[in-house]
């Protein structure tokens, strides 16, 4: 089946439909076990998002839990050593919990007290995301169960730690190739038996209707806030928005509200690995095609009889096959442009920054700063590029001694 | 009538009811997937069930999915496992279905898959992950081919949702006992013969139960208000003792195994 481009016309904001299409992508593809529960989420959000009191609560929670509005930076040190446009950072990093992952889990752990279900599961990559989550049940007493595949655990350490501090119990995943797609694999698992009681807090913008469209929705403060602060800094929208892609949570979040500005140009950056050979990257939106994943038709990196293929990437967060299907359909429309960016640049991108500007970037967010840099180089000084700096490098810090004295 | 269908009505005919066994193409190779499905049909399986290995299979417990993992892991393909079915159906009494992820039928071209599986002498197919919302298209390229598309209720389906599924599903529908994974269990829950006898009144479509059955005090039961039972963890945990013991015996055993139950539903 070919996504119908040629048919889809310009990217709407408007997606998905009623039954979680984004033009030909979405949807949900799973066992029927599991439908029930994505019917009363559906409901159930649908009836949140126009209940006031919960998007007051949630603001109220982002600002004085979280810390938003987040900065909006000029790194003026790293545009000089770029000599083209300026740099902006959306300051993701200095969120409580230290990534963008925060926004999303504390809107669904509000979900999960409104459907009164008594129990959390979730996956984690990079560990942002448990650590988010594991922070989120924490402050509403809700018990919380994390899967993370066993290689993930070892580069991310610092995050297993803290999700075990904040009391959620943290499930090695030992399958394939133990990282984030088994441990989702892992969380769907556990779903299937347990869905009459816990709710199942997804990460990012994938899996199946309408998980895509309320971590998007959820992650859209972060696109909205800098659209605000930019109008307000300069009186005009930014040229360039740059943001990396795993499963692309952070990139749709900051995207979407510039969707319909068409004078925005829009940059996602997946992960580039070491070459782009199969199974050396995770970049299914430059190598892949379109296909099922987890629950939703979306771009995938699989082979001919449809297995989803072993990727690689230094960075946890960014290690997946997949990718949300919003952002199939906007690769398809043309409203955004997808690149990748190498293992070797992300880390030099994270050097720049450290010595720039005093930011240790998440080796995620590097990805973004590495293709931002690129960008900003190739643009006029009275440009300005907005990149999004989705979480901080602390929990990569040991990680990235090993692949420095690797490369040496 | 398809295959399926005539099978149903001659165990109706005969007040009996079916034996369905799973077994993973390929585990531990596919002559041995041959071997033992022509055993479990010479034993008087009603239909078997052949699992296409999947790398990232959500409704499937550990016993399974590790035998999924070891198929892929010898490379096994798709155009193989048919290969393989073209030569095995024909030799069979039981019609052969394959359970198979949208994943591969989608990639394969669904119009291809049923045509090629067909072609294998394969009666039908188990999509545990294509939905009734989702499966129209799929459903009319079974229906043209006189392919049966068999589908799942569960225990969280509802009851206007379960005559929906009644509605679709061609061959029987696939009853699952508990809401879960794949694998045994030694209790079923309490409610699942009530929700099943409900559907059986609602349905002239055969109505088969799977999903944690492996010894013959379940199918004692369940054969009160089920047309048949499906059994797939419990045969697949036996053949990965092949190596342990060998092919010959294990192929044995499974048998047997099947045997017992078939004598349990039969009583
Ligand atoms: C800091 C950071 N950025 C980005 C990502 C990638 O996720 P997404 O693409 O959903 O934003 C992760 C995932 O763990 C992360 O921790």
């Amino acid at each position: 089946m070919n996504p119908a481009s040629e048919s889809l016309g310009p990217a709407s904001a408007n997606v998905p439909d009623a039954s979680g299409r984004y033009g030909a992508f979405g949807g949900r593809y799973v066992p029927e076990t599991l439908t029930r529960a994505l019917d009363e989420l559906t409901v159930e959000y649908a009836k949140a998002k126009a209940d006031p009191a919960f998007q007051a609560e949630l603001d109220q929670l982002l600002q004085d839990f979280v810390g938003r509005p987040s900065p909006f930076y000029h790194a003026k040190r790293l545009s000089e050593k770029c000599g083209g446009a300026q740099i902006w950072l959306k300051r993701e990093d200095v969120n409580h919990t230290g990534a963008h992952k925060i926004n999303n889990t504390l809107g669904q752990a509000l979900l999960t007290l409104r459907m009164g279900k008594k129990r959390v599961i979730a996956e984690t990559g990079a560990g942002q995301h448990g650590v988010a989550t594991a922070t989120a049940c924490a402050h509403f007493g809700i018990p919380c169960v994390v899967y993370m595949g066993e290689e993930d655990i070892r580069r991310q350490a610092p995050n297993v730690f803290s999700m075990k501090l904040l009391g959620a119990e943290v499930r090695p995943v030992t399958t394939g190739s133990r990282t984030l797609r088994d441990a989702i694999n892992e969380a769907m698992r556990d779903w299937m038996s347990s869905v009459e009681t816990t709710h199942y807090i997804l990460g990012s913008v994938v899996g199946p209707h309408p998980f895509p469209q309320i971590v998007r929705d959820f992650q859209s403060v972060i696109g909205s806030e800098a659209r605000v602060q930019s109008l307000a800094r300069f009186g005009r929208l930014p040229d360039s928005v740059v943001a990396c892609v795993g499963g692309g949570s952070n990139a749709a979040g900051m995207f979407y509200p510039f969707i319909e500005d068409k004078e925005v140009e829009l940059v996602g950056v997946e992960a580039g690995g070491r070459s782009d050979l199969a199974g050396d990257h995770a970049s299914p939106l430059t190598f892949g095609s379109p296909g099922v994943l987890h629950g939703s038709y979306s771009y995938v990196m699989q082979d001919e009889d449809g297995q989803t293929c072993d990727v690689h990437s230094i960075s946890a967060g960014l290690d997946y096959p997949g990718v949300g299907p919003e952002h199939s359909y906007w690769k398809d429309t043309g409203r955004v442009r997808y690149t990748d960016c190498k293992d070797n640049d992300a880390l030099d991108a994270f050097d720049a920054l450290a010595s720039c500007e005093g930011i240790l970037p998440a080796l995620e967010s590097s990805h973004a700063i590495a293709a931002g840099m690129k960008v900003a180089a190739s643009k006029p000084s009275d440009q300005i590029v907005v990149i999004c700096l989705s979480g901080r490098g602390d929990k990569d810090a040991a990680e990235i001694a090993r692949l420095k004295a690797e490369r040496q | 009538m398809s295959s399926i269908d005539q099978v149903f009505a001659d165990l109706r005919a005969a007040n009996r009811k079916a034996f369905i066994p799973f077994v993973t193409a390929g585990d531990p190779s596919l002559d041995v997937t041959s071997a033992v499905l022509k055993e479990l049909s010479k034993r008087g399986s009603s239909v078997c069930e052949l699992g296409i290995p999947y790398s990232d299979p959500i409704a499937d417990g550990p016993v399974i999915q590790a035998s999924y993992t070891r198929a892929l892991d010898r490379k096994i393909k798709l155009s193989q496992i048919l290969e393989m079915a073209g030569k095995t159906t024909p030799e069979m009494t039981a019609p052969l279905v394959t359970m198979v992820s949208y994943a591969i039928i989608l990639r394969h071209g669904p119009e291809q898959y049923v045509r090629d599986a067909k072609a294998a002498g394969v009666a039908g197919a188990i999509v545990p992950d294509l939905l009734v919302e989702e499966s129209g298209d799929f459903a009319k390229i079974c229906k043209a081919n006189d392919f049966s598309l068999i589908q799942l209720v569960t225990p969280t389906t509802s009851r206007e949702r379960a005559l929906r599924i009644a509605e679709t599903s061609t061959g029987f529908i696939y009853y699952v006992s508990v809401a879960g994974i794949t694998g045994e269990r030694t209790q079923l829950p309490a409610d699942l013969l009530e929700n099943v006898s409900w559907l059986r009144s609602q349905t002239k479509v055969p109505i088969c139960i799977g999903f944690g059955i492996s010894q013959p005090e379940h199918v004692r039961t369940l054969k009160k208000v089920a047309d048949g039972v499906i059994v797939g963890s419990a045969i697949v945990r036996r053949m990965s003792e092949i190596g342990e013991k060998t092919e010959e015996q294990v192929i044995a055993e499974v048998g047997d195994y099947a045997e017992t139950l078939i004598e349990a539903l039969n009583e």
